[in-house]
C-alpha cells in the first residue's frame, strides 16, 4: 500500500517528465533536448530498381511512317522467338563485345572476332552493330546482324556507354583507342549497378579526316580537339540554332 | 586522300602544305579498288616495301566492271615497273559479316598466281578462301585471318 502510494506520488510529482525520454537526454548545457525520432530505415527494393531501368534494345523501337503496325508485330515476334533461342545479351555503343560466327571458309568453322560497338543501326530483324578492333596495325570494322543465324555467340566483355551514340570517329583517332586484345578476359558488371559512362575524351591524328568532326552537326563530346581556335571558331558558322525551336519539325518528346 | 601513316612517300608530309604536284582529283565517291586508286602493299616483298616518290597506284582492274573488290587482280605502277596484285581488303563496307579495312590492301602477285613476297603480318577476309584453287598460295603465306 505504502509502496503503491510512494509510485503514485512520485507519479504526480513528476508527470511529463516520467514519460518523455528526455529525461535521459541532456544538451551541453544542461538543457533538455527535443526528442529527436530515430532516422526511418531506406528500403531499396533491388528488384523494383531492376525493374524500373529495364533495358529496351532500340531496334525494337519502329521507325516513324505510315508502314502498318502489323508489319512492325510480325517482326517483334520473329525477333522475341530468336531472343528465346539465342541469348542477345544488353550492350551500348562503346562496349567491347565478343562475337563468334559460323564461317564455312574458317578453322574450325567457327569466327572469333573481339571490337568495340561503334554503332547500332537498323530497327527489326535487320539490325546490325559493328564492332571495330585494330589487329596488326590494321583497322577493321565489321558489321554484324544481330539476328542473323549465323551469329552463334555474342559475349560483352566490357559493358559501358560513352559519351556519343556514333563513335565513327575512331577512324580518325589515333589507333590506340580502336586496339582491344583479341583474348580480353570479361569485365565483371553487377546487375543492379549503374551502367558506367566513359568519359574519355580521344585524341585525333592531324587533319584531314574523313568527316569534319569538329562541326556542330555531328555534335561530338568525346573527342579532345587540339585545333586552333581558328577552325574551331569556323566550325561554329554551320551552327542551326534554330532547328531546337523549329516547331514542325518531330523530335523525341520523351524527356 | 590515303592514310597519314603511309604518307612517306618522299616529301609529301601532312605537317607541309599539299603538294601542288599531286593535282588530280582526291574523291572518297567510289572506295572500293579502281583505275588511279592508291594501294597499300601488305606483304614483305622487296618491290613494295622499297621507298619511292609516288604511290603505287591501280592502273587496270581485270573485272567486267572496272571495280575491284576483294579477290580481284588489278594491275599496279609500282616503282615504275607493272605488276599484277590481288585485292585483300578495301575501304568500301562490303556484305554484312565481312571485313571492312581502314586501308586498301593488295598483295602482289605474278601472271601465274605466285606471290612476290614470303609473308603477310596484315589479316586477311576468310572469304578469299572461297576460290581456295586459285588463291591457295597467297593463303599459304597469310599469318593472320579476319
Amino acid at each position: 500500500m505504502a509502496a503503491a502510494c510512494g509510485k503514485v506520488l512520485l507519479r504526480a510529482a513528476l508527470p511529463a517528465r516520467w514519460f518523455s525520454s528526455s529525461m535521459c537526454r541532456m544538451n551541453r548545457d544542461g538543457e533538455p533536448t527535443k526528442f529527436q525520432p530515430p532516422p526511418k530505415p531506406v528500403i531499396i527494393d533491388k528488384q523494383k530498381q531492376r525493374e524500373e531501368r529495364r533495358f529496351l534494345s532500340p531496334e525494337f523501337i519502329p521507325p516513324r511512317g505510315r508502314t502498318d503496325p502489323l508489319k512492325f508485330y510480325m517482326e517483334r515476334k520473329d525477333m522475341i522467338q530468336r531472343r528465346k533461342v539465342f541469348n542477345i545479351p544488353e550492350f551500348y555503343v562503346g562496349s567491347i563485345l565478343a562475337v563468334t560466327t559460323a564461317d564455312p571458309y574458317a578453322d574450325g568453322k567457327t569466327n572469333r572476332f573481339v571490337g568495340i560497338c561503334i554503332q547500332r543501326g537498323g530497327r527489326g530483324l535487320g539490325a546490325t552493330f559493328v564492332l571495330r578492333n585494330v589487329i596488326e596495325d590494321q583497322g577493321v570494322e565489321i558489321c554484324y546482324e544481330l539476328y542473323s543465324p549465323r551469329i552463334q555467340e555474342i559475349t560483352v566483355l566490357k559493358l559501358e556507354k560513352r559519351l556519343d551514340d556514333n563513335l565513327t570517329y575512331l577512324r580518325d583517332a589515333l589507333p590506340e583507342y580502336s586496339t582491344f586484345d583479341m583474348n580480353m578476359k570479361p569485365v565483371s558488371h553487377l546487375d543492379h549497378e549503374e551502367i558506367p559512362v566513359n568519359k574519355l575524351q580521344v585524341r585525333m591524328k592531324p587533319q584531314p579526316w574523313s568527316k569534319r568532326w569538329e562541326r556542330p552537326k555531328y555534335n561530338i563530346k568525346g573527342i579532345k580537339f587540339e585545333l586552333p581556335e581558328k577552325k574551331m571558331k569556323e566550325a561554329q558558322k554551320w551552327k542551326q540554332p534554330w532547328l531546337e525551336f523549329d516547331m514542325l519539325r518531330e523530335y523525341d518528346t520523351s524527356k | 586522300r590515303g592514310d597519314w601513316s603511309e604518307d612517306c612517300w618522299g616529301l609529301c608530309t601532312r605537317s607541309k602544305e599539299p603538294d601542288l604536284s599531286l593535282s588530280f582529283l582526291v574523291s572518297g565517291a567510289c572506295r572500293a579498288i579502281q583505275k588511279l586508286t592508291r594501294v597499300r602493299v601488305v606483304d614483305n616483298s622487296a618491290l613494295g616495301n622499297a621507298p619511292y616518290h609516288r604511290p603505287p597506284k591501280c592502273i587496270h582492274v581485270y573485272n567486267k566492271t572496272g571495280v575491284g573488290k576483294v579477290g580481284d587482280k588489278i594491275l599496279l605502277a609500282i616503282k615504275g615497273e607493272k605488276k599484277k596484285a590481288l585485292i585483300v581488303g578495301h575501304k568500301m563496307p562490303g556484305p554484312h559479316m565481312t571485313p571492312r579495312f581502314d586501308s586498301n590492301n593488295v598483295v602482289l602477285i605474278e601472271d601465274n598466281g605466285n606471290p612476290l613476297g614470303t609473308r603477310i603480318k596484315t589479316p586477311i577476309p576468310y572469304i578469299l578462301r572461297r576460290r581456295e584453287g586459285e588463291f591457295s598460295k597467297v593463303l599459304a603465306i597469310a599469318r593472320n585471318f579476319v
